[in-house]
């Protein structure tokens, strides 16, 4: 009975631990948000936030969506040359990146890059009082470090899912020409044909969703991270974990929601 | 006359610059700061001494709003700064200068802007007058205007500190606190940056509150001091008299005695 109890009790700690996450992340996007649309805005640091995004996460991002591209050319070749659809391959192709594979990976990509780096960041300055340096400064930390890095995520990873959205059917387009003899100009009028305005608004919604969330896991745990150098560490771990766990999630709900009939 | 932030307050005769009553602060089960009263008068300097652990920090902490008090009332000018609203919080707070322990310096900023950054951020001041207010002020804490090119990873640990002096005093603040202010540094780097410390203070009129485990630094910054312990002031009175205070206490500490009234709390 005791043990039934015990478990029982720790199953509950662990959903009220989860509920006060929740509730702490949520109020802290608030928080962030709110000093996106209040004066003073720092541009400088928007703009600095927005290159670390975009710019800077342009290979690795261009990288896994052509290799992306690349492979699901190649395994629906494989699948569907036993059943003679292998014209549908452009769409599925299509398909696949756009609507799930550019933001997703993009958005995994990102959170190991800049989440991390934001993480890493935000920590460091806590625990080396940088922080509070900033309040004693007449300097309001959430706007000064918080609020720039979240509306940067928002609006830089769906120009990102932009281009590995285009370079993700541009790598099915090389296997499927080079190595299995379709033809370009048909496969390439097929992808045309088949592209659809609402699955490039949903792939950019997704990449706003995803970058929003990789900003503020990495805000989040830097900004509330103890204990020195572990800490730190500590922090940027939970920032990429919690990221990748977070779009994984939000993949399904915002697909439920766009696709779900 | 002071030269201290035009916002300064005249206070009535009498009136302490910063009055501190029942503070009270525990973190979990530990009672950090036990029912703390402290009086600051204004133009003066005191500094506040005790054991690693002892709740300086957290004090200072507490008085500059960083971390919020269970109970107690801590009075600025007279005013409760927990009962201001955001913006008179903000400015009082900018009347405020903080040297940071570690120097507390940001690393994605050059060193001028580190210096500048309190008057950038108040928006009254243009880049390139700040970076010309920064040299100057760089100049006063015994550094050359070239040093506000570098970044604060390429300054030695006393450079650090004197880059940090620089910047709390950036907006001739009225009240400004030193933690651990020669931590670190060797005793004659320690030495000049406590005369840094006295010069800065005199020169503006401010009142200091620093708070230190080295004995003669206390006795170079301070003109009062006390001295914590187990989360209460055990003791107050002139600095000049911290090493023969008849406070058992404040003699074991000052005079670096094993024995005596201190145990060193140890975990087993």
């Amino acid at each position: 009975m005791n043990a039934l109890l015990s478990f029982v009790a720790a199953i509950g700690r662990g959903v009220l631990y989860a509920l006060a996450s929740a509730g702490s992340v949520t109020l802290f996007a608030l928080e962030g948000m709110s000093h996106v649309v209040r004066p003073p805005i720092y541009p400088r640091l928007f703009w600095r936030a927005f290159v670390e995004f975009a710019y800077f996460s342009l290979p690795v991002v261009a990288m896994t969506a052509v290799f992306s591209g690349m492979v699901i050319a190649l395994q629906s070749y494989t699948g569907f040359s036993r059943y003679g659809a292998t014209n549908a391959i452009a769409y599925i192709v299509l398909v696949s990146v756009v609507r799930e594979l550019a933001p997703v990976l993009a958005g995994l990509m990102v959170a190991g890059r800049v989440g991390a780096a934001m993480a890493a960041e935000l920590g460091t300055m806590r625990v080396t009082d940088q922080i509070d340096a900033l309040s004693t400064l007449s300097t309001e930390p959430m706007k000064y470090l918080v609020a720039p890095r979240l509306l940067a995520g928002l609006l830089a990873l769906p120009l990102l899912v932009i281009v590995a959205d285009t370079l993700g059917v541009a790598g099915g387009w090389l296997v499927a020409t080079a190595k299995l003899g379709f033809n370009s100009a048909t496969y390439l009028q097929n992808s045309l044909d088949f592209l659809q305005t609402s699955d490039v608004v949903v792939s950019l919604a997704k990449a706003a969703v995803f970058g929003f969330v990789v900003a503020l896991m990495g805000c989040y745990h830097g900004y509330r991270s103890r204990g020195g150098a572990e800490g730190v560490g500590s922090a940027t771990t939970s920032a990429v974990v919690s990221a990748s766990i977070l779009i994984l999630a939000f993949d399904y709900v915002l697909t439920e929601l766009f696709f779900a009939r | 006359m002071s030269q201290a932030s035009s916002a300064a307050t005249v206070l009535p005769a009498g009136t302490p610059k910063i009055r501190i009553r029942g503070l009270t602060k525990r973190f979990g089960d530990k009672l950090v700061l036990d029912g703390i009263d402290l009086d600051v008068m204004q133009g003066t300097s005191t500094v506040v001494i005790g054991g690693s652990g002892s709740g300086k920090s957290v004090l200072l902490k507490c008085i500059l709003g960083l971390i919020t008090p269970d109970a107690g009332l801590i009075e600025i000018d007279g005013q409760d700064l927990s009962r201001l609203d955001h913006r008179a919080r903000a400015a009082k707070r900018s009347e405020i200068g903080m040297l940071f322990q570690n120097g507390a310096l940001f690393d994605s900023l050059r060193v001028w802007e580190n210096v500048a950054f309190g008057l950038l951020a108040k928006h009254d001041i243009k880049r390139k007058a700040a970076r010309a207010r920064a040299a100057e002020i760089l100049q006063q804490v015994g550094l050359e205007a070239s040093v506000g090119d570098l970044s604060p990873a390429e300054l030695s640990g006393g450079m650090q500190k004197r880059v940090g002096l620089a910047r709390a005093i950036a907006a001739k603040p009225d009240v400004m606190f030193f933690d651990e202010p020669t931590t670190g540094l060797d005793p004659i780097m320690g030495a000049v940056i406590d005369g840094l410390i006295v010069d800065c203070v005199k020169r503006l009129g401010s009142t200091a509150i620093a708070i230190t485990h080295d004995m003669a630094s206390a006795r170079r910054i301070g003109d009062r001091a006390a001295m914590l312990y187990k989360g209460k002031i055990v003791w107050q009175g002139e600095a000049a008299r911290l090493m023969d205070s008849g406070n058992p206490l404040v003699d074991q500490f000052t005079h670096g005695r094993r024995e005596g009234p201190i145990q060193m709390e140890l975990r087993k």
